[in-house]
């Protein structure tokens, strides 16, 4: 394992990025930042800009509207970079399929601007922030 | 001295001072983020996590916004390093190599000169991004300047006035002067007492603490790079290699500006024998001051953070220089 890639296993920066969300996931990942499961012992920071992370957190169904600024925020986000997507909602949009206004899941958007990019699925509606984590952590040892 | 033997020394200095203020640097910001960790009774990354943080950056690609002025953009960190690397010299040529006149004649006014250059240099890079949450943290970075300046140069002259006027009626008359070369102000708080145990000594130092609190855009003064205000402000379109000197130019800034409070205010780090631990001590005091006001505050307002500058801290930073001057 070379010297970049156990830098970069060992200091995932987090950016959270909502898709039109019902917000459950989200505060789930608000609870992974809280002292109970704190993540920052695995050096994850949660940053406030897209350019400085390396995991994006994509949470909720991708409407429309969030479809246009997913495809930014990736293209922002500086490579290499790992997106998971949390929830049920970001892996296959579950119950809201068939609406008006869906716009594919995440990881199809995603795979518009990059097809080889690295996501990892976290289901659960919403997931256990000890999923989250686990999640986390399995998607930065298959790098 | 001869020539060849300044250079050397020069050249031991510059070197010691780079890696080494690198590697106390960011070790102090591990030394923050587990205190601050063990306060929220969590645990805290472990001890490598500041090195993995800037070799993971140091990998990542740099994204140069379309509507940014490249060559500020790129220039902009590098100044920052190169200021802070040059004034940690200053700081570290005078304790390694100590000598009552060693030093030149400007030395504080030169630290204190490179010392503003990040900051200006942080917001030289924030305005040539091109982006509107980067310009209002450039405008805020430059309140903030203007606001801390003020009584951080009031407090500094205090202390050196306070060193002056603490040496004895009998010393010869040239050891007596206000002076700014560090070698002197070392000798005269070695002989003749610290500036930080006198009472114009003591109002300085809390002055010049919360001064350097602000320069290191810590809270309650981290305006300028509020995370969730303004999407971390100055440093928002900066990513991998220029992320990293950024981050190592805030690390070092860690280690100097409380090692320059050492120098100024309790008679430098002296590294013979036993002395080596009170040194050790007297900038760990220091940090753990800095991590504690940074735990227990809430962020302020600009206009909060200017009221409190010029005011209190003004006044208080005033008080000192006339104790002084009248030999308190």
């Amino acid at each position: 394992m070379s010297l970049a890639t156990w830098a970069f296993k060992k200091s995932p920066w987090v950016y959270h990025v909502g898709t039109a969300a019902c917000n459950n996931c989200d505060i789930e990942i608000l609870d992974c930042l809280t002292p109970r499961f704190d993540i920052e012992r695995f050096g994850m920071v949660l940053v406030g800009s897209p350019r400085h992370a390396d995991v994006l957190l994509v949470s909720g169904v991708c409407n429309k509207r969030g479809a246009e600024r997913l495809r930014d925020v990736y293209r922002q986000t500086a490579k290499p970079c790992a997106v998971l997507c949390i929830g049920a909602c970001a892996i296959t949009g579950e119950m809201f399929r068939d609406s008006y206004y869906f716009d594919g899941p995440p990881d199809r958007i995603i795979k518009e601007v990059d097809p080889n990019a690295i996501i990892a699925y976290v289901p659960g509606c919403p997931p256990k922030p000890e999923a989250i984590i686990s999640g986390a952590i399995k998607a930065l040892s298959v790098l | 001295m001869g020539e060849d033997k300044l250079l050397i020394r020069a050249v031991i200095a510059f070197a010691v001072a780079f890696f080494g203020t690198a590697f106390v640097g960011l070790m102090s910001t591990w030394v923050d983020r587990k205190v601050t960790a063990r306060v929220q009774a969590r645990v805290g990354p472990p001890w490598y996590q500041p090195f993995a943080d800037f070799l993971k950056l140091m990998g990542k690609e740099t994204l140069i916004p379309e509507g940014s002025r490249r060559t500020g953009f790129v220039i902009a960190p590098l100044v920052g390093l190169a200021g802070i690397v040059l004034a940690s010299c200053l700081i570290w040529y005078n304790d390694l190599y100590p000598n009552p006149r060693g030093g030149f004649v400007g030395d504080l006014i030169v630290v204190i000169y490179l010392l503003v250059v990040p900051s200006i240099a942080l917001m030289m890079g924030a305005s040539a991004s091109g982006n509107p949450l980067a310009a209002l943290g450039a405008s805020r970075e430059m309140k903030l300047i203007l606001a801390y300046e003020l009584p951080f140069l009031i407090a500094m002259v205090a202390a050196i006035v306070a060193a002056a006027a603490g040496v004895s009626a009998t010393a010869p008359a040239e050891d007596a002067r206000i002076t700014f070369r560090f070698g002197s102000l070392l000798h005269q708080q070695h002989v003749y007492g610290v500036v930080a145990w006198k009472l114009s000594g003591i109002i300085a130092f809390i002055v010049a603490l919360l001064c350097i609190h602000a320069k290191l855009a810590f809270v309650p003064f981290d305006i300028p790079e509020a995370e969730t205000e303004i999407a971390s402000g100055v440093i928002l379109e900066y990513s991998g290699p220029l992320l990293a000197v950024i981050k190592l130019t805030r690390a070092m800034m860690l280690f100097t500006l409380p090692a320059l409070l050492v120098v100024v205010f309790m008679g430098g780090f002296v590294f013979e024998g036993i002395s080596i631990l009170w040194a050790i001590l007297k900038y760990v005091g220091i940090l753990v001051a800095i991590i504690l006001i940074k735990n227990t505050n809430p962020r302020l307002r600009i206009d909060q953070a200017l009221k409190f500058f010029w005011g209190p801290m003004t006044i208080l930073a005033i008080v000192a220089l006339v104790l002084a001057v009248v030999g308190w």
